[in-house]
């Protein structure tokens, strides 16, 4: 350890928390995506922003890496410590301030847990609308950092539409205000810049998110159909009809068959697809949509169509959604989740040369997709214990991602980059993109301290990369819900 | 198409070496907005034509130097929408001026700005190289979020040449509401009203009169319209595309218009000027003479930011003064697009 650094530590408060010893650092040494560790030199978990711009100042004097770290519930590994750096641990930054049901914002310190939010908001009748699946435990800060989804975001956007101002600071020190609580603020969009930049352009210390008032009512269905196609078909068609639902998703026939096996869903058993469609508004509009919703999904072939009539059954056809995947992991232990986007147009296409590169890696792969977005989340089942799963399901899961580039897509919706899609950034983007992306971080960043190595992949490891892959494995916390 | 993004291209390499400023432009419909306008000119309005529609994936990819009219007749055809209602301000506008200067419509506050609905963009940057950022899916977390950072740029950044918006459906039922009420009230309603499932899609108080637009499905805005009361508008169509593109007499004359961005919930600024105020209670537009200086400070106190939007004096500067620290990155991230300094050289002039 950094002796200089520690005097400096000490000197900001002797009563900062600062972890050196290795038993107590090793809790730190990934996030979510743990076939990637590393212990770091140190771990602080400051208690305010004078603390982390001191921190910061001194470990950009020293050159010594940062990286940042909220709940860990990351998954493509972007805060996972550099062995040479400083871990600096938000979760004590975790007050939540005013909560303005007039102004409809909260301001929330990054450690704040994302559903902590909404139920502050509560009272007021108001909620924060982007719902990572992990948002029982993600703290904000991350949410900022990953820019996350959800489930809903067709409807509410991400976190970068939802997010007003924050307080950064830079790997300097300096610390700022961006945004603003008016709906713009002077000067270049920077608030969308940090925003998704996953921990490599500053740190976010205070968040001013926006509330969205809680819809009035919510309509649930779930319908099977006999092919993807006719599924594929009528999320087009519910659009189409000009109908945006709050959540749009797509499951196929392997779900089916987990729900069938392990929950006794009584679905069609020829059924090929099921689509969970939720749609959320003003009483009046959301009885209109239902129409318009259960006419498309009986013109387009539906076999059955089921709608909740009270809560408990809401949460029953979310358990199709939610529960298939912790019944499909009785059979193989552990799954790697893809996070590719694609236009929806292509949907039956990717899927059937999903379904094609699963057979000839010889492979269980189960889809769900945020099918109203396009974004779809194939997940490979695989036992890390037999040798050389683990490996065949990272390569079928770049190869996954490289048909979602080659069709217009992405390699990630909502995940991040991290160190699990470094490679895949050099199929997405061209050499002079990547070189602009290292020329942003650099305006923020001049030391180049703050997340080194992830996000984006250097211009040389770019060009050296051949059949290199990047590892994943089983998830501490198998219970939580990710995606 | 190629051909002409190849001459644009040798176009800003040339300038690049001859360290001569660029001042690009479409239908010139905002001219009157921004710095100073120096440079010879870059003219994109052949660079036109909607690439790729598809209705059912609300997704919609267009040339920069396409007309605004062009695409929303397109739209409307599918019963969409560009969802931030842009102002045209002049009917020569163009798509890429619309995503240069980032301003948005009455629509904004209800389902968001220009950069909410910019999922990707095609740039040349200032060293004429040909970039694209983003895509044509509505997520995705690959690299920093570029597209949104060129929006409200006003081009310093890069020329833009094709952008992808996510559209959204055009509701099919819209009513305009009546209410006679002083400012204060008009500012505590309209935030009332946004924190409670209402289709409200625009809101505006001028002289003791407030307009709430309802937009939605016939049986959602028939409900909201029982539980706001106030009187039902005949032709408010005009009304708010009036108030979208400054036609309305209050924007008409030659006075200094300036564009005050606020938190929605700020009490009556008291300003002792003419006044408009939009976006529910976000956006007040303030005409006459005042001294810049005190404005600013005025506005920067309760969170907002002052723009000189048309006439009056740009020496004082047009955009609100940065703090340090943030121009300091903005002069970084220029000379990151464009070393030279040749794009747009001074139209942001709040950082140099």
């Amino acid at each position: 350890m950094n002796a200089g650094l520690l005097a400096d530590f000490s000197r900001i408060t002797p009563a900062l928390n600062v972890i050196t010893d290795h038993e107590r650092l090793r809790p730190f040494e990934t996030d979510a995506f743990i076939s990637h560790r590393a212990v770091p030199m140190c771990a602080i978990l400051p208690e305010d922003e004078t603390q982390v711009a001191a921190i910061l100042a001194s470990c950009s004097a020293r050159g010594v890496p940062v990286v940042t770290r909220g709940a860990g519930t990351g998954i493509s590994g972007g805060a996972i410590p550099s062995e040479d750096g400083v871990l600096l641990v938000l979760t004590r930054m975790n007050h939540i301030g005013k909560v303005d049901h007039q102004a409809r914002t909260a301001t929330v310190g990054p450690g704040v847990r994302n559903l902590a939010v909404s139920d502050a908001a509560a009272a007021h009748n108001l909620f924060y609308a982007p719902d990572p699946s992990s948002q029982l435990i993600c703290s904000i800060g991350g949410n900022v950092a990953e820019n996350s989804g959800g489930v809903h975001c067709l409807k509410y956007g991400l976190t970068t539409h939802n997010v007003l101002q924050v307080r950064l600071v830079l790997s300097g020190g300096e610390s700022m205000t961006l945004g603003s609580r008016a709906l713009d603020a002077a000067g270049y969009d920077l608030m969308a810049v940090v925003t998704g930049s996953e921990g490599m352009l500053g740190l976010v210390t205070e968040v001013v998110v926006k509330l969205t008032p809680v819809p009035e009512h919510v309509e649930t269905l779930l319908a099977a159909f006999p092919s993807v196609t006719d599924a594929a078909n009528a999320v087009g068609r519910i659009i189409g009809a000009g109908v945006v639902p709050a959540a749009l998703e797509m499951m196929d026939k392997m779900v089916i068959e987990a729900c069938e096996k392990f929950m006794s869903a009584g679905f069609p058993l020829d059924a090929e697809a099921l689509l969970l469609i939720e749609l959320d508004g003003v009483r009046e509009e959301v009885a209109d949509q239902l129409v318009r919703v259960e006419q498309v999904l009986n013109d387009c072939h539906a076999q059955e169509i089921r709608r909740a009539k009270s809560d408990a059954e809401r949460e029953k056809l979310w358990k199709a959604r939610k529960g298939a995947f912790a019944a499909l992991a009785t059979i193989r232990p552990d799954y790697y989740t893809i996070d590719g986007t694609i236009p929806r147009r292509c949907l039956p296409d990717v899927l059937a040369r999903y379904t094609q590169l699963a057979e000839e890696y010889r492979m269980l792969v189960a889809n769900v997709f945020h099918a109203g977005d396009g974004n779809l989340h194939p997940c490979i089942f695989y036992d890390a214990t037999v040798p050389g799963e683990m490996e065949r399901s990272e390569e079928l899961g770049g190869k996954m991602l490289e048909i979602c580039v080659e069709v217009g897509g992405t390699i990630t919706g909502e995940h991040g980059v991290g160190v699990e899609k470094l490679r895949q950034m050099c199929v997405q983007f061209r050499e002079a993109e990547l070189a602009t992306f290292h020329a942003i971080k650099a305006a923020f960043d001049p030391a180049g301290i703050l997340n080194p190595g992830k996000g984006v992949p250097s211009l040389k490891r770019c060009a050296e990369w051949g059949g290199m892959h990047v590892r994943e494995g089983k998830m501490p916390r198998a219970d939580i819900p990710r995606f | 198409m190629e051909n002409l993004i190849q001459s644009l291209t040798e176009r800003v390499k040339q300038a690049a070496s001859n360290n001569t400023p660029l001042a690009i432009h479409g239908g010139n419909s905002k001219s009157f907005y921004g710095g100073a306008i120096r440079g010879d000119a870059l003219d994109l309005r052949a660079y036109t034509g909607i690439i790729d529609y598809e209705p059912k994936e609300l997704v919609l990819t267009v040339r920069a130097g396409t007309p605004l009219q062009e695409i929303e007749t397109a739209l409307e055809a599918a019963g969409q929408m560009l969802p931030f209602e842009p102002p045209y301000y002049a009917d020569t506008a163009t798509i890429g001026g619309t995503v240069a200067t980032g301003l948005s419509g009455p629509r904004r506050p209800y389902t968001g700005a220009v950069r909410d609905f910019v999922l990707g963009t095609r740039i040349i940057n200032g060293k004429g190289e040909d970039l694209s950022f983003g895509g044509r899916v509505i997520k995705n977390v690959a690299g920093y979020d570029v597209s949104r950072l060129m929006t409200g740029a006003m081009g310093t950044l890069g020329v833009l040449l094709d952008i992808s918006f996510k559209v959204l459906p055009k509701p099919t039922d819209e009513i305009t509401l009546r209410f006679e009420m002083d400012e204060a009230t008009a500012i505590q309603r309209f935030n009332e009203w946004a924190g409670k499932p209402l289709p409200i899609s625009a809101t505006s108080w001028h002289q003791g009169v407030a307009m709430v637009r309802l937009s939605g499905a016939a049986a959602g805005v028939k409900a909201a319209r029982e539980k706001l009361g106030g009187e039902a508008v005949a032709d408010a169509q005009a009304f708010w595309r009036d108030l979208r593109d400054h036609r309305a007499p209050f924007f008409e004359d030659a006075e200094p218009l300036r564009r005050l961005s606020v938190p929605s919930t700020t009490s009556p600024l008291s300003l002792d000027l003419p006044q408009w105020i939009e976006w529910g209670g976000a956006l007040r537009w303030v005409k006459g003479a005042a001294d810049v200086k005190v404005l600013r400070e005025k506005i920067a106190s309760v969170g907002g930011h002052a723009t000189l939007f048309r006439h009056g004096d740009k020496s004082v500067g047009v955009f609100h003064p940065l703090a340090p620290v943030l121009a300091k990155i903005h002069v970084n991230l220029k000379a990151a697009f464009d070393p030279d300094n040749i794009l747009n050289p001074g139209r942001m002039d709040n950082f140099s």
